[in-house]
């Protein structure tokens, strides 16, 4: 069987200013899928993400969510009990439906990210802009 | 050497002692590297407490809440936290095909190393995280008792 010849396309994959630190743990956050006919509305608790630091990708039917979380500044304080630990936030999905990328709409509420993905046609490469609150 | 009598008694011991290794390894690593818990957590909301020698902060992870929601006491050492995490209005035929959001009421008490000034405590809701300042009582704080010098002879006065 002959190989497929394929023409191989470079995908320049714009990412924003390198993170502040590498060694930041990253956390899966918790979240809420609801479908209906039309859409997949993604809920995910994602606390101190602000919306200028959600980053959502769609390559193919792999959804990426991420978020980075600016900690506070304690430095005259001693942390005298955690529960919880500071990092960031990436969730992958992958979608069994179509989506329709022009109609992408993402948004952070009070730490919550509202994703609507509306179902449509065939998927390609692209970036979602992120709607600025 | 003694050929073990029962190969597999041999063989569970050995997978209880690699057992009992990884749990202790997996201690010390959560000793240093605390693992964060995310949804499968019992207590809603996360809570990290700071303290110095004139207040604590308290921050919850809480997103997606309604600030006038939240209910706040504070008695002598003591702050509660209560409110209500309520689930979004889905549209019609909506399905969830996953749930992992905590949802519903919650309660948290949280005993601090002193006495507050309920009258100063300060509560700030920002990106889904809840910053609560709790200055310290004055009666509490420790006071500098000053030490008289003896008679420079040393006897005692």
């Amino acid at each position: 069987m002959t190989e497929e010849t394929r023409a191989i396309q470079v995908q320049q994959e714009q990412r924003p200013a390198v993170r502040e630190s590498r060694s930041r743990r990253v956390f899966a956050p918790a979240v809420d899928i609801v479908e209906t006919n039309d859409e997949i509305l993604v809920l995910a608790d994602m606390p101190g993400v602000r919306q200028e630091d959600l980053e959502v990708v769609l390559e193919k039917n792999v959804l990426t969510i991420r978020g980075t979380v600016q900690m506070p500044h304690m430095q005259e304080y001693d942390l005298e009990y955690a529960e919880y630990e500071g990092g960031d936030y990436e969730r992958i999905f992958t979608l069994a439906d179509d989506i329709d990328r022009d109609h992408i709409e993402a948004e952070m509420k009070h730490g919550v990210l509202h994703l609507r993905l509306p179902k449509a046609g065939p998927a390609r490469i692209r970036r979602i802009p992120v709607k600025t609150g | 050497m003694l050929e073990p009598l029962f190969p597999w008694r041999e063989m569970r011991r050995m997978e209880r002692e690699m057992d009992r290794m990884q749990r202790e390894m997996e201690r010390m690593f959560d000793t240093f590297f605390p693992r964060r818990r995310r949804w499968m957590e019992v207590e809603f909301p996360p809570l990290n407490i700071w303290t110095n020698n004139d207040q604590a902060v308290v921050t919850a992870e809480l997103p997606g809440i309604k600030p006038e929601e939240l209910e706040l006491s504070v008695n002598n050492d003591t702050l509660i936290l209560r409110g209500k995490r309520v689930a979004n209005d889905l549209p019609e035929g909506a399905r969830y095909q996953r749930r992992e959001r905590f949802q519903g009421e919650f309660a948290r008490s949280l005993q601090l190393p002193f006495a507050i000034d309920a009258d100063k405590v300060e509560a700030h809701y920002e990106n889904g995280v809840l910053t609560i300042t709790l200055p310290r009582a004055e009666a509490d704080k420790p006071k500098r008792i000053a030490v008289h010098a003896a008679e420079s002879n040393g006897k005692e006065g």
